[in-house]
């Protein structure tokens, strides 16, 4: 290819239609999306009485970890990780269920409020700890998962608390048809009021920059250092979006991190957003979460141990990771 | 601007700044230790009488199996990578184990075979860091769950054998001679040893230092990646298996899940320790200080009645802040 | 603020930048008038990147002034340099390569309508505007991120080897445009390797040598010797007769076996068919303008990659170099310009020199602390290296890491160096020390290869020379018939009587596509073996 043909193929591609290129960028996640269609196909074939209901609680108890992979999912774009998440997400869990037991409707609203605030500050400390220190953000939020989670600990030893009874309705049983859980409704709206603007925003573009170069960024006059505390304030209040949901989706708050931090940087990754940063975005995840979710039905369905289901999560992280990798040193040989 | 002209400095190294900063760089283990003494000396203000040599064979004994697995943070740290798997490999290693108490092959099969499986999980690991370039951490993190789905379909496999800690590795993990000696320093003197010189006195340990520092020169200089990270999954699975064993044996369970709350602290006594996870610098020495400033910390903050949330909290407190303090002083100025 | 009464655009005075030990520069000195193309010339290393970078706001300077229309000012980001009107085309595009040129657009807030209009001026007038990044060839980022600079009409445009990995069609394009802006009220300063681009668009020339300006030139017909001369300087009268004689090795010996030797080696599309015996006890100099193929010479021969074509025979018998370790057996070792490359900045020198005796599998095992001493000792006392500083090899001086780098190999006993511009960015005294070194080891019966990007040093060190252009072997001279402007005229692919002619550009140029090809990824020059470069997303 000379760069004289080369402006000539991207008319080309231009006149092809923006679908093509569209196709072509989100391929992994159309991919994804198609393999998820297959396994349910699957999963109606060896379990032919699987309907609306099961398709509800799919929905419902994947909703925390589908947010907690938006949470990863900006912050790796950022070409950074967060592992803190689970420990955000059980923090704010507890808060969000101790402050709503025996409390008003009204005062739910408030409280929703008020721990999606605690996320943007937990997500600004990290963030400002990130800049500050320049402590490789791995061992900073690794430190902080710690700290987040003694807060937990702190705001409630055991597992209880209650959720207000709109916050459970929000995510659980279906809305209008039986084939629509109001968890994906919820996943849905939060994703549409939060993702799309931000992609759209010069915010959301300066993300991408630091993550897939960031010396072009900071030489295209992109402030580094602040795009990287907004990126981790943003994973903040994502992450108390999924401990919110936690709560609802269990009715009570729990102060213990779940396997959320890992899984998360796992369902980023098979959902093709590259650790390197600048690659990828929320969707891709989302469906990722989903799909790890569906093989563990679909092995019990099967009679499978449900302890290979773990096994097979696992078997399958380090599978597509390594395939990836074989794609990317092979064209960087080419 | 300092006073002291340089010979000054040369006659009272203390005086300068600089010169802290240095130690701090250079020799990092000399203010750790003196950080470990205070801590000590903070416990023996806040509960009089309770340092003496029971004591300190209670910190030992709790420190090793935790600075055992700081060494497999160091070791594949000052390549730039990191273990996560640790626990799921140790947990294992100690349940494995456990099962084969009512079997012919008695505990010395378990051991064999707990050991050989942790190998092989390191083999896998370092044939996909080493020859896949698959990210440490996701590898480890995969791995991880692998290894804990095995192990728990091994535990239904056995359900009916039953299932116990063997008496030797009760003996190592929390048995005691001459009345205050913990048993488990049998074990962890003789590895610690071979740890600090082969990291410092075998070309191997120089490759690790070379390959985390900097993987062109390292390769311009003739050196392979990919043989030594095999080589260096191994050995992190396998000391993660003998920390296993300690533990199962100090505190005579065996669980699938048993370690696994250990994996950040490994990583923090390690960060504590010096060892930067970008990779070329820090050693084992560190980590095993850093492992005793956990327990000791973990010790205070029972005797001064502090809750389990709120030593948590300054755990992540301390990370964040020696680590800072390590970046500053080596940041190149 | 301080005002200084100036007529002049852009004044940059006394700027110097240290990098640790290293001395970017020292004492830089620019003053461009409104509306004239100011070029800004110096061997490499000689500081010009740093001194845009300082002016654009990417670099802060150590020390020195900088006036913008008169006005003293501190320019702390890219960013703010944007805005007071000092735009920078880099070397590496500062193009986002994940996203489309859209959002490269949106993100630096640059105008859509007058950048399409200048991306027409440049002759890209149909590039589609949601073409990704990474997928684009760099030509056209190049063209792309120009335009993007003229687009907000800045009042300092700087183009650092603008026409650099441009095909010919694209260069004349932007040397026209250049062209036009002089006049006017705005300025831009002009980087180039090229003497006829600068003779065809530039007014005056700013010279840098070793991070001082020595120099400023008008540009009029006969100012490239003056220039030329400026740039050398006096590193020749300065260095102590250094060298010594000719080795006695070389050619002339009859019946002798190259040492090392290539046929028709080809690597991607930067080099091709390239052939030369090095002989033990020989100094062959290899003498090129930047990218000609030099960098894809030296990594096929350190093993670091692979030759498409041709054949490396080593002592008259082929070899297949599949890894640096290939090489290092067969007995090449390389010695690499970069030495953040080379060093383990954060080991000791000890360390650092023993790195290849520990690389071997069969080394693994325990080290003999004794007999490592005593050969690093050797060696550091060999090369007069200032170990004092040695317990990290970052705080060495430039000069003592590079010699650091070499002394590894002189360790083990040199059979053939392969030596990229080792002098590269160093002190004068470190530079007479490795000449002689080099010498020294051919007497010894070594072979050296030795790229340099300073002339002056073929006739210093080597027996001979061959000259590489468009990743082919063009000529071939001997030291004695090596003086640089015969040098310069070779490596310009000149006949060697002929002054400097008007085609040469052309000429010049038309061999730069095989640039182009490649991707946005690989624009910052020499580019490690991706398999084995620092992972990207260790953290």
């Amino acid at each position: 290819m000379s760069a004289v043909t080369a402006p000539a193929e991207a008319v080309r591609a231009g006149r092809g239609g923006i679908l093509l290129s569209w196709g072509r960028r989100n391929a992994w996640t159309l991919g994804l999306l198609a393999f998820l269609v297959v396994m349910l196909a699957f999963t109606k074939m060896i379990q032919p009485r699987y309907g609306p209901i099961p398709v509800q609680g799919l929905a419902t108890s994947v909703l925390p970890l589908a947010l907690a992979a938006v949470a990863q999912a900006v912050v790796v774009i950022g070409g950074g990780i967060d592992l803190s998440i689970g420990s955000m997400m059980a923090l704010t869990s507890v808060v969000a269920a101790t402050a709503m037991e025996g409390q008003s409707a009204e005062f739910g609203v408030a409280v929703v409020l008020g721990v999606l605030l605690l996320g943007l500050v937990l997500g600004a400390v990290n963030g400002t700890l990130v800049v500050v220190t320049r402590v490789p953000d791995i061992v900073v939020t690794l430190a902080m998962a710690f700290v987040w989670a003694g807060f937990a600990l702190l705001v409630r030893p055991a597992p209880g608390g209650l959720a207000v009874q709109w916050l459970k309705d929000l995510v659980v049983g279906p809305i209008g048809n039986e084939w629509i859980p109001r968890a994906a409704v919820a996943l849905i709206v939060i994703v549409g009021v939060t993702w799309i603007p931000l992609v759209r925003s010069r915010l959301g573009l300066s993300i991408y920059a630091i993550g897939s170069n960031r010396l072009a960024a900071f030489r295209s006059g992109v402030p580094v250092g602040r795009t990287r505390f907004f990126d981790y304030v943003l994973t903040g209040l994502f992450s108390a979006l999924a401990g919110l949901s936690l709560t609802a989706s269990t009715g009570i708050g729990t102060p213990v991190p779940g396997p959320y931090t890992l899984m998360s940087v796992a369902a980023v990754v098979l959902g093709g957003v590259s650790l390197a940063g600048g690659r990828g975005g929320v969707f891709g995840p989302i469906v990722a979460v989903v799909v790890l979710q569906l093989v563990r039905t679909d092995m019990t369905f099967l009679n499978v141990n449900t302890n290979l289901a773990v096994v097979a999560q696992g078997v399958i992280l380090i599978g597509v990771v390594m395939v990836g990798s074989l794609i990317q040193m092979r064209r960087a040989r080419s | 601007m300092s006073v002291a002209t340089p010979a000054e400095r040369a006659r009272n190294p203390w005086l300068t700044a600089t010169a802290w900063r240095n130690l701090f760089r250079d020799r990092p283990i000399i203010p750790l230790t003196g950080l470990l003494l205070v801590l000590v000396l903070v416990i023996q203000a806040v509960q009089p009488g309770i340092v003496g040599l029971p004591w300190a064979g209670v910190i030992l004994r709790a420190s090793v199996p935790l600075a055992i697995l700081a060494g497999c943070q160091v070791l594949t740290m000052l390549t730039g990578g990191i273990d996560l798997s640790v626990g799921a490999v140790a947990s294992m290693a100690g349940f494995v184990t456990a099962t084969f108490v009512n079997s012919p092959g008695g505990w010395v099969l378990g051991v064999a075979v707990a050991l050989s499986a942790a190998a092989l999980a390191g083999l896998v690991t370092g044939v996909g860091v080493g020859v896949f370039r698959v990210h440490p951490l996701i590898m480890t993190l995969g791995m991880s769950f692998v290894v804990l789905g095995l192990a728990n379909v091994w535990q239904l496999q056995t359900v009916q054998t039953g299932a116990g800690v063997p008496d030797p590795l009760r003996w190592i993990g929390s048995g005691q001679s001459l009345g205050i000696v913990p048993n488990s320093l049998l074990v962890f003197v003789p590895l610690a040893v071979l740890i600090l010189l082969g990291l410092r006195r075998t070309g191997y340990g120089r490759l690790l230092f070379a390959i985390g520092d900097n993987p062109v020169a390292a390769r311009l200089s003739g050196a392979r990646a990919w043989q030594v990270l095999i080589v260096l999954y191994v050995v992190s699975a396998v000391l993660a298996a003998i920390a296993g064993l300690i533990v199962s044996g100090l505190s005579n369970t065996a669980s699938v899940s048993l370690v696994d709350s250990s994996v950040l602290p490994s990583v923090a006594a390690a960060v504590i320790g010096g060892t930067s996870i970008m990779g070329g610098r820090g050693g084992f020495g560190g980590a095993i200080v850093g492992a005793l400033i956990l327990t000791v910390l973990t010790a205070l903050l029972t005797v001064v009645g502090l809750p389990e949330p709120s030593r948590q909290i300054l755990f992540g407190a301390i990370i964040v802040a020696v680590a800072a303090a390590y970046t500053r002083v080596t940041a190149e100025s | 603020m301080t005002t200084i009464s100036t007529d002049m655009l852009l004044e940059a005075t006394g700027v110097s930048k240290t990098y640790g030990a290293v001395v970017a520069l020292k004492s830089a000195s620019l003053a461009v008038r409104p509306g004239e193309v100011h070029a800004l010339m110096g061997a490499n290393g000689a500081g010009k990147s740093t001194l845009v970078k300082i002016l654009t706001g990417a670099v802060r300077p150590d020390g020195g002034t900088i006036a913008v229309r008169g006005r003293e000012r501190t320019v702390h980001s890219p960013a703010e340099a944007r805005h007071g009107g000092l735009v920078s085309v880099y070397q590496e595009p500062a193009l986002i390569p994940d996203l489309d040129v859209r959002a490269n657009l949106r993100l630096t807030e640059t105008p859509v309508e007058p950048f399409r209009h200048w991306l027409a001026e440049l002759g890209l007038a149909d590039l589609d505007l949601s073409s990704q990044v990474r997928r684009m060839p760099l030509a056209s980022l190049r063209i792309v991120d120009l335009a993007r600079a003229l687009a907000i009409e800045p009042d300092v445009l700087m183009l650092d080897e603008m026409t650099a990995a441009l095909p010919a069609n694209l260069t004349e394009r932007v040397l026209e445009v250049v062209g036009r802006r002089r006049g006017g009220d705005r300025s831009v300063i002009f980087i180039s390797h090229r003497m006829i681009e600068i003779a065809a668009v530039c007014d005056r020339a700013t010279v840098l040598r070793e991070g001082e300006t020595v120099g400023v030139v008008d540009v009029t017909e006969g100012s490239e010797e003056r220039i030329v001369e400026l740039m050398l300087g006096e590193i020749a009268r300065e260095m102590p007769a250094a060298a010594g004689g000719r080795a006695t090795g070389g050619p002339g010996a009859p019946g002798a076996v190259p040492r090392l030797a290539t046929r028709g080696l080809t690597s991607g599309v930067k080099l091709h068919d390239v052939s030369f015996d090095l002989y033990p006890g020989e100094v062959l100099g290899v003498v090129a303008l930047e990218g000609q193929g030099q960098d894809e010479l030296f990594d096929v021969l350190a093993g670091s990659e692979r030759p498409s074509a041709g054949e490396i025979l080593v002592d008259g018998r082929p070899v297949s170099l599949r890894h640096p370790a290939d090489a290092i057996r067969a007995g090449l070792v390389y010695v690499a310009a970069d030495r953040a490359e080379a060093l383990l900045m954060q080991r000791s020198v000890r360390e650092n020199i023993a790195l290849p005796f520990t690389a071997r599998i069969r080394n693994w095992g325990p080290i003999d602390l004794g007999k490592e001493r005593t050969t690093v000792d050797e060696a550091v006392a060999r090369l007069q290296i200032d170990a004092r500083a040695g317990g990290e090899v970052r705080r060495l001086s430039g000069g003592n890491q590079q010699k650091v780098t070499i002394a590894r190999w002189v360790a083990g006993g040199v059979h053939t160096m392969l030596c990229f511009d080792p002098t590269r960015g160093i002190d004068i005294r470190t530079k007479a020390q490795i000449y002689v070194l080099l010498r020294d080891l051919a007497e010894a019966g070594a072979a050296v290869l030795l790229y340099t990007s300073e002339l002056k040093e073929v006739q210093l060190v080597c027996d001979r020379a061959i000259v590489i252009f468009g990743g082919r072997v063009v000529a071939e001279v001997a030291a004695a018939d090596a003086d640089e402007s015969s040098l310069l005229r070779a490596a310009y692919n000149l006949r060697s009587d002929a002054v400097l002619p008007e085609d040469a550009a052309a000429e010049t140029v038309a061999v730069e596509p095989a640039a182009s090809g490649q991707p946005a990824a690989g624009a910052g020059g020499r580019q490690p073996d991706p398999t084995d470069a620092p992972r990207e997303g260790d953290r």
